[in-house]
Formats: C-alpha cells, structure tokens, sequence
C-alpha cells in the first residue's frame, strides 16, 4: 500500500506548483523575466511617440503635446514651475477623489453583499427585487445626474451616491450568482457529514460563494473609478473629477490630461492590491492561485 | 447488543420511488427489498436507468420513497445523517477547505471538541495515506486522492455504512485498481458495511461479498448472487472469470427480455 502510495504521490507532484515549487530558486533568466513588461510597454511608448510627432512644434494644436503634459504634471503635484491654481493641488484633488471611490464603493458593498445574498438565497425576496433591478440596472450613472443633484443637492453627498451607484450593480449580480451557483453536490455532502441547513449558510454557501463575490468587489471598484469624472461633475470644488471639468473650461487641456492619466493610474494601482488580497484570500481556488 | 447483531444494518421493504419528469412520471424504482448485514460489502450492478442510483440516494436519505420503506437498524430514514457515509463519483470536497479541513468538517460540524477533531483528522489522514498532501487544497490533488479524502471523510466521521455511487468511475485503470485494494484493506481493518453502485461486472466480483443485480423499464432489483470466492481474489483465476460470464449473462438475458 505504501508503495502504490509513493506512485501516486509522485505524478501528483507536479500539480502542486503553490505548495512545492516556489521554494526551490529555480528562475527564469532576466531575459525571460523582462519579456511581460518589456511587451506592455512598446504599446504606450509608441502612442506616446505618435502623440509627440503630432503634435510638438505645432503653436495652434489644441493636443498640447506629451512633454508639455509631463511638465503640468510635475507642477500638479510638487509646483515650482507654473505657480497658478493648479500647483501643488494633485495630493488635494486625488485623496478627494480616493476617499469617494473608496468611500462610495464601501457603502455599495454594505447595501449590495447581504442584499445579494439574500436575492440569491431566499426565491421570495428574489420575485420581490429582481425585476425592478433589472430595469434600473441599464440606466447608466450619467443619466442619475440631475436626479440625484435634486435629491441630494450639490456637493459630495451627490458624488457618492453616483459612485455608489456605479460600483453597486456589479457587486450585487456577482453575489447573486455566486450563491445560485453553488454546486448542488456540496449541499448533500454537508448534509450527509451532519451539517444541517442552517448551519451550511455560513459552511458552504458563503465559502463557495467567495470567488464570484469576489470578482463582484473588484470590477464594483473599477467602476467606481469609471464613474469618479461623472460623480465629480455635481459641483464639488476638489477631486481628479472636479479639476478636468474645471480645466475643460478654462480650456487647460495639459491639466484635463493630467487628471485622466492620475485616474487610470490610481485606479491600477487599486485593482492590483484588490488581486493580491484575492491571491491571499483564495488560494483555495484555481480561478486565483 | 443482541438484538442488534441479528437485525440488518439496512433493510428495504417493497421501496419504490417515481419522478415527474416534463409531465411524465418514470418509475425510478419498483418494489425493492433488500437486507444489508453488518460488515457486509454489497454491490450493486445494472446498466443505467436501472433505479441503482436511485436505491443508494434513498438510503443516504437525499430522496424519499414514494412507497415502501428504508430502514436502518429497523428505523426508517428520515434524510441524510452522519452514520450513512456517501462517496460521490465527483468528490463533491469542498474547494476551499484543505485535506485536513475537509476531512475535520464532519467532525467539526457535529461540534465535536476540537482536539479531538484535530486526532480524528490526523488519524484518519494517516489511515489513506496522504500525510505529505495535508495542507493541499483539492484543485491541487489527484483524482484518486480526492477520491481517498472523500472516503476519509466519511469515515471520520463514524459513518457504519458507507454509500459509494460509482466512486472509481472517473480514475484511469491504475489509480482504480489501487484504490479498490485500498478500500478491501480498510474495510477489512474497520469492519464496516459498504454499499457500493458501480456498471462493472470485474469491479463488483472483485469487491463483493454479495452482488445484487439491477435492470431497467422499471429500475428493480432482478436477482442476487453470492460471490464464494475467498480474498484476495485474483482477476485472471478461472473461477473468477465463470462468475464474471455468468454475471454478464444474467445482464445481458435482462436486456434480451426486454427487447423480445
């Protein structure tokens, strides 16, 4: 028997990768390593490059070219070269901006976790709201606009509704579907090993639901940066939002792209710690390891 | 004590089970009776549609049957409980538990103390020999090692009957023959009660002490046969073989019936 064992144990070896392999220091060359970000990087700098031949020396381009963007940029965040309204206002205008992504995604999470779970598990509650969310889900953050500036008037309170809103829906569908999808089999195995229903809510559903609800949290947070501009159009004075409109009518183009390359920034940035908590989280599962 | 040695472990009186299916109702089962011993290892054969599934899914308490009764230890089953142990031909282990948890959920879930779980769990880890896999979660196993932690499971968790629906299915040849001496070894050391479904006609005289054999249009039991051979049995041995041919005549004349 222990023999047959050790056979097993061998082909299995290889299916370890996490648990086995990443100890022993066996490295790819530098060559090799340097090859994924060598590749995502021709693509910028060859749109970089295209920007600039368009556009530098051009006194009437509307575009202001790259380096011109990279110096307001600069002067966004440390100052020292413009010395206007803009300068040294970055830090102001992104922990602004941070404070509603995170701020409108967490109550967003709050309303739409236990509300998912309870669409996903309980059919009545399900006939009760699915409908109407399905018809409020198309309409899209932008239209909520004037909406919600009557309801919550000018200001912040507006532009984290709006984000909320946007982070909401991907949140709640994902939740939904990761409770309904839970494999049928795993009820009757907690079942038979004395598990009883109750109990298994918390033993098999929310476990095996965790991926999905996951996935839900992650893009819930990229649309919340998708929808900052749109959230930040309601009157408030700070946020990435609130300066590209700004500079859009002082027709400060430079600074309108400055905003625009903070938020895909910031919000990069944001998605990767959301993926490394999800590879902690979820070694368990091979949508993450 | 007495009593119980002589009462069956299991027993079927006259169990059928139908189902709705698109508005027409399939008799799943028709009038089966059966008597399971204590200890004894009890296949069940037949070609699909034949109510074996349906037969060990009554007993697991997954199903109720429409008529008839299923009885263990003379007490009708009422759902699934802990003392019916069921391996499943998928595993059916929770992903997100390592071998050691999926192995302590049983025990944990029916709150035994938990150093008596981590005991239990270490023991019977041991017992299907994956010690060096403990911490692995299941995505990152085998099949025939998830098939020993489903089987591990169920036996750490007290199960005096196990249910196994065709658990070797899904294994390539090797990993099936291991696996059956494997389960013959523990069932030899733990004296317990296994019901097993398999389509096999090798796999059943190989494992059984008693094999009941099942055929479809209603799914019923159509006889039994009692396998004399003694352990450990050899496949290539010609009275393992006349067993097997008469085995698959038995099969093969139900199929015939049904056909004339």
């Amino acid at each position: 028997m222990t023999a047959s064992l050790d056979a097993a144990s061998s082909d299995t070896l290889s299916a370890l990768p996490a648990a086995e392999s990443e100890a022993a220091p066996v490295r790819p060359s530098l060559l090799l390593r340097a090859r994924e970000p060598l590749l995502a990087l021709i693509f910028p700098a060859l749109v970089l490059l295209f920007w600039h031949l368009a556009t530098a020396g051009r006194p009437f381009s509307l575009i202001p070219p790259p380096l011109d963007v990279a110096r307001a940029l600069y002067d966004l965040a440390f100052g020292g070269i413009n010395d206007d309204a803009y300068s040294r206002t970055l830090l102001i205008h992104l922990s602004a901006s941070l404070s509603r992504v995170y701020g409108g995604f967490a109550i967003a999470a709050a309303v739409a976790l236990p509300l998912g779970l309870l669409i996903g598990r309980i059919a009545p509650v399900r006939q009760l709201l699915d409908p109407t969310l399905q018809v409020l889900r198309p309409i899209p953050v932008t239209a909520w606009l004037p909406l919600s500036m009557i309801i919550f008037g000018l200001g912040p309170r507006s532009a984290f509704f709006l984000v909320c809103l946007g982070a909401f829906y991907p949140i709640l569908i994902n939740t939904i579907f990761g409770v309904r999808s839970v494999d049928p089999r795993l009820f009757e195995a907690a079942s038979m090993l004395g598990c009883q229903s109750a109990a298994q809510f918390y033993k098999v559903v929310l476990p095996a639901s965790l991926p999905a609800i996951f996935t839900g949290l992650r893009l819930g947070l990229g649309f919340a940066w998708v929808v900052i501009v749109v959230g930040e159009m309601t009157g408030v004075p700070t946020g990435l939002g609130a300066i590209i409109m700004e500079a859009r009518a002082l027709s400060r183009t430079e600074i309108v792209i400055c905003g625009m390359a903070v938020i895909g920034i910031a919000g990069f940035i944001s998605d990767r710690l959301v993926l490394l908590l999800g590879h902690r989280l979820l070694r368990w599962s091979p949508n993450f390891a | 004590m007495l009593k119980q040695a002589a009462d069956p472990i299991l027993e079927l009186r006259g169990v059928s089970k139908q189902f709705e299916l698109q508005g027409r109702r399939i008799d799943a089962l028709h009038d089966a009776h059966l008597r399971v011993r204590k200890g004894e290892f009890v296949c069940l054969i037949g070609a699909s549609g034949c109510g074996k599934s349906t037969l060990l899914r009554i007993v697991a308490g997954f199903e109720t049957p429409t008529r008839g009764q299923a009885l263990m230890w003379t007490m009708p089953i009422a759902g699934p409980g802990p003392e019916r142990g069921m391996v499943f031909q998928d595993y059916a282990l929770f992903p997100w538990l390592t071998v050691r948890g999926n192995i302590g959920f049983g025990p944990a879930a029916r709150g035994r103390p938990a150093a008596e779980v981590k005991d239990t769990v270490e023991r019977f880890i041991a017992l299907v020999g994956l010690q060096r896999f403990a911490e692995a979660y299941p995505h990152q196993l085998s099949g025939g090692m998830k098939q020993r932690v489903a089987i591990a499971r169920v036996l750490a968790n007290d199960a005096e009957l196990v249910l196994m629906d065709e658990p070797f299915g899904a294994l390539d040849a090797m990993t099936r023959e291991r696996l059956q001496d494997e389960l013959l070894d523990i069932w030899q050391r733990t004296g317990l009660t296994v019901l097993f479904v398999t389509h096999s006609i090798e796999e059943a005289v190989f494992l059984a002490d008693r094999i009941v054999v099942m055929s479809p249009g209603p799914g019923r039991i159509e006889s039994e046969v009692i396998v004399p051979l003694p352990r450990p049995r050899s496949v290539v041995a010609p009275e393992f073989n006349e067993l097997r041919r008469e085995l698959a005549q038995r099969l093969h004349s139900h199929h015939a019936r049904k056909a004339a």
